[in-house]
């Protein structure tokens, strides 16, 4: 006998056996169904991406690496929505949804390979991307014009990009950056009574040492010149794992309030650490990416009373129960069935519900079929979703109306905040509105000035 | 001064974690010459391995003995297949191949360890006391800082370090690691197993992951970026030296205490955020002077 054939053999094969003794029964989280095998109810709920009747939408996830813990769950809320809407309706007026998952790594140079090798796929090519990185965004917003496929990118992105204007194949539907740092700069001051009260703070921005964790710097510097308080900018290095030295600046300026822009394990990080040096988190506030389950529970004790600003909250709404019953009983979930209802899982979800009600209002024009991205960009431009829409789409609570227009790719300019109490989030506040005579006047001048580096045109809805 | 001495404290115990991670590749490059690119990668496969039968026997009498024993069992026979199935085949070939081979096993470790465990962040409690304490209250107005886990932390680096120190001078496979890193033929030649002699190589590197992934898990949950850590351990090794235990924790120290101080005395003049590549900076400011690092061997060829 071949002992070395048959030791090789078992080296191989045993592990491979043994793989998923560490999962949760149920659908794998780190694959969605159709990749680890079809299940065999899957037909019309799972459809291929040639299928020349289906509309494709690409979606870029990152279910390995080191974001992986909070790139999971998005995936996982949004391919569960698509398959949602096939399984309980059908498809958006018949017409199936086809997808299919790239892996990104949320690296920017795999995002735009992700771009690119998806954008052609299905029978017009893709209907929307969804970059779910700021870093990607920024890259991809120079090719969607040419490619005239329009982004959706809630919450992240250009904050500037809400100018149609200049951007019109940009949409930073439910918040820009300069949004969530505004609402937060609101909410301090009411906590102190006034916004004015805020002279002579001192406001620590602890932020990710990227693209992301820029973004608000400009908003924050223009509110602290407004408002008279002091701003403290610490960056944190990717991925955010060491932030001794930053907790250590924070103890010696004792800052009155910590904002926290953090992605991934930083978050967790930092609120550990602020632990480290008794800085109170009841006076630290995170940007909505640093307001999930997998930022607070690996801290445990020491994330209770810790808030952040939130698009969506976690809870569960009439669509998660179709969610759990049309797909999670018949094991056709992307993720395990304890994540539906967690906050980058109505993420996610809230995502896909945007992207399913753009491709049904373009289809109120050009019809009953697969659609271009360009005629899917006039289905998110042209958006109304109302009080009752919401109702219909089984969101109510969990999603605010949305009207957009040919200036204004953003939307509703709000947020509220919830806090972690040790167990679930729970809202902290009412619903907070930016200022926006603060922050139109800036993307005005930064889309501006984004035009003429790029050469385009300011008035793109003129014509 | 006070606040110097924190962050000098803060620094020399974060360089203790980098040492620790150093010493993995340290152990093998000394007994084979191999820089471990998987060194990383066994940090993450160790830890998660560790925290999810945690997980799986938590209902058992002694878990954390349980997890402990069948995570080092598996470390060991990782140690043997990859002696069996990457470095066997490869005898006598450039140290380059077995270089680019460790990359190989660190790309298949950081996607095995995931797909077998999951890519959660996993919370890691073993009773390493949290929170922290004031020290040298007397000396300087308001103390000093300390972490306990950190300082828990450097007690058991500290014991790692005498142990292996021991083990590689003292004993007789240790003079056996020794003679393979220095000429794999020649030590064939007298006898030494040479396939022995790297099962049992990779597995204290295995063990030295295992401790070394325990205790960052804990400080940070178990997840992928602890494997990234390792990107930390380069710069120590670049200073210290790959082939000196000592120079490991030299080394971790000095850009452990370099790091910290650098960002907060210059990094507010350059826009912070400098502590990542300053250790880097750092260490090739040493190699102008020292290209061996700083305990490494010269190495003297006659042409």
């Amino acid at each position: 006998m071949n002992y070395g054939l048959l030791f090789r053999a078992l080296l191989i094969c045993v592990p491979l056996a043994i793989s998923g003794c560490g999962q949760d029964s149920g659908t794998d989280s780190g694959t969605s169904g159709e990749a680890t095998g079809m299940p065999s109810n899957a037909a019309g709920v799972i459809v291929d991406v040639s299928d020349a009747n289906a509309q494709f939408v690409p979606v870029l996830s990152y279910r390995t690496g080191a974001y992986a813990p909070n790139g999971a769950p998005v995936a996982n809320g949004f391919t569960d929505y698509l398959k949602l809407i096939n399984a309980r309706d059908g498809g958006i007026n018949g017409v199936k949804i086809s997808f299919e998952e790239c892996e990104t790594g949320y690296s920017t140079s795999r995002s735009i390979e992700c771009y690119e090798r998806l954008k052609g796929q299905g029978p017009t090519g893709a209907a929307v991307f969804n970059p779910m990185s700021t870093g990607a965004t920024f890259a991809i917003t120079e090719k969607a014009p040419v490619d005239k496929i329009p982004l959706i990118t809630m919450g992240y992105g250009r904050s500037e990009s809400r100018n149609g204007g200049v951007f019109p194949w940009n949409f930073p539907i439910y918040g820009t950056y300069w949004t969530a740092a505004d609402v937060l700069i609101t909410h301090l001051g009411n906590i102190n009574g006034d916004i004015n009260n805020l002279k002579g703070k001192k406001i620590a921005l602890v932020y990710h040492d990227s693209p992301f964790g820029k973004e608000p710097i400009p908003l924050l510097e223009k509110r602290a010149e407004m408002l008279g308080f002091e701003l403290l900018s610490i960056p944190v290095t990717h991925p955010g794992v060491e932030q001794k030295s930053a907790w250590i600046q924070i103890r010696k300026q004792k800052p009155d309030y910590v904002l926290l822009w953090g992605w991934g394990v930083m978050n967790s990080t930092a609120i550990k650490e602020a632990a480290g040096v008794r800085y109170p988190r009841d006076q630290m506030f995170g940007i909505w990416w640093a307001g999930s389950e997998p930022d607070v529970k690996p801290a445990g004790a020491d994330a209770v009373g810790y808030q952040a600003v939130s698009m969506i909250s976690s809870g569960q709404a009439r669509v998660h129960e179709d969610a759990l019953s049309y797909l999670y009983d018949n094991g056709l979930g992307s993720g395990e069935r304890d994540g539906v209802g967690e906050v980058l899982y109505n993420v996610g979800l809230l995502n896909a519900a945007l992207v399913v009600e753009s491709i049904r209002t373009a289809q109120s024009k050009y019809g009953e079929k697969p659609l271009t991205g360009e005629e899917v960009r006039w289905g998110i431009e042209n958006l109304d979703i109302s009080d009752e829409a919401i109702e219909i789409l089984g969101l109510t609570g969990y999603m605010y109306p949305v009207r957009l227009s040919c200036l204004d790719h953003e939307g509703k300019r709000a947020a509220r905040l919830h806090r972690w109490n040790g167990e679930s989030w729970e809202y902290s506040s009412d619903w907070i509105s930016a200022d926006d005579s603060v922050i139109q006047p800036m993307v005005k001048s930064a889309s501006d000035t984004y035009a003429k580096e790029a050469g385009i045109s300011t008035n793109a809805c003129d014509s | 001064m006070g606040f110097f001495v924190e962050v000098l404290i803060s620094g020399l115990m974060a360089g203790v974690l980098y040492s620790l991670v150093a010493l993995g590749f340290v152990l093998i490059f000394k007994a084979s010459g191999v820089f471990n690119f998987a060194q990383g990668a066994m940090v993450l496969f160790a830890a998660l391995t560790f925290v999810r039968l945690l997980d799986i026997l938590k209902d058992t009498f002694a878990p954390i003995t349980l997890a402990l024993i069948i995570t080092i069992a598996m470390m060991i026979m990782l140690a043997m297949a990859i002696e069996r199935l990457v470095l066997r085949p490869l005898v006598n070939q450039p140290g380059i191949s077995l270089f680019m081979a460790t990359l190989g096993v660190a790309y298949f470790l950081d996607g095995f360890g995931q797909t077998l465990w999951g890519s959660d962040i996993y919370t890691l409690d073993i009773g390493i006391p949290r929170g922290s304490i004031f020290i040298l209250e007397s000396v300087f107005e308001g103390g000093v800082l300390v972490a306990k886990e950190d300082l828990v932390a450097t007690v058991i680096a500290g014991i790692l370090v005498v142990t292996l120190a021991i083990f590689f001078q003292r004993t007789r496979i240790g003079r056996a690691l020794r003679a393979v890193a220095d000429d794999h033929q020649a030590a064939q030649s007298i006898g030494i197993p040479l396939n022995y002699i790297w099962v049992i190589v990779w597995s204290v590197a295995g063990l030295v992951a295992l401790v070394a992934g325990v205790i960052w898990g804990s400080k940070l949950g178990v997840q992928f970026s602890l494997s990234l850590i390792a990107l930390k351990a380069l710069p120590v090794l670049i200073l210290g030296g790959f082939e000196s235990v000592l120079g490991a924790i030299i080394g971790g120290l000095i850009i452990g205490s370099g790091e910290k101080l650098a960002e907060i005395y210059l990094g507010p003049y350059v826009g912070g955020g400098i502590e990542y590549w300053f250790a880097y900076m750092l260490a090739l400011g040493f190699l102008m002077f020292r290209p061996q690092g700083l305990f490494g061997e010269v190495h003297i060829d006659r042409v």
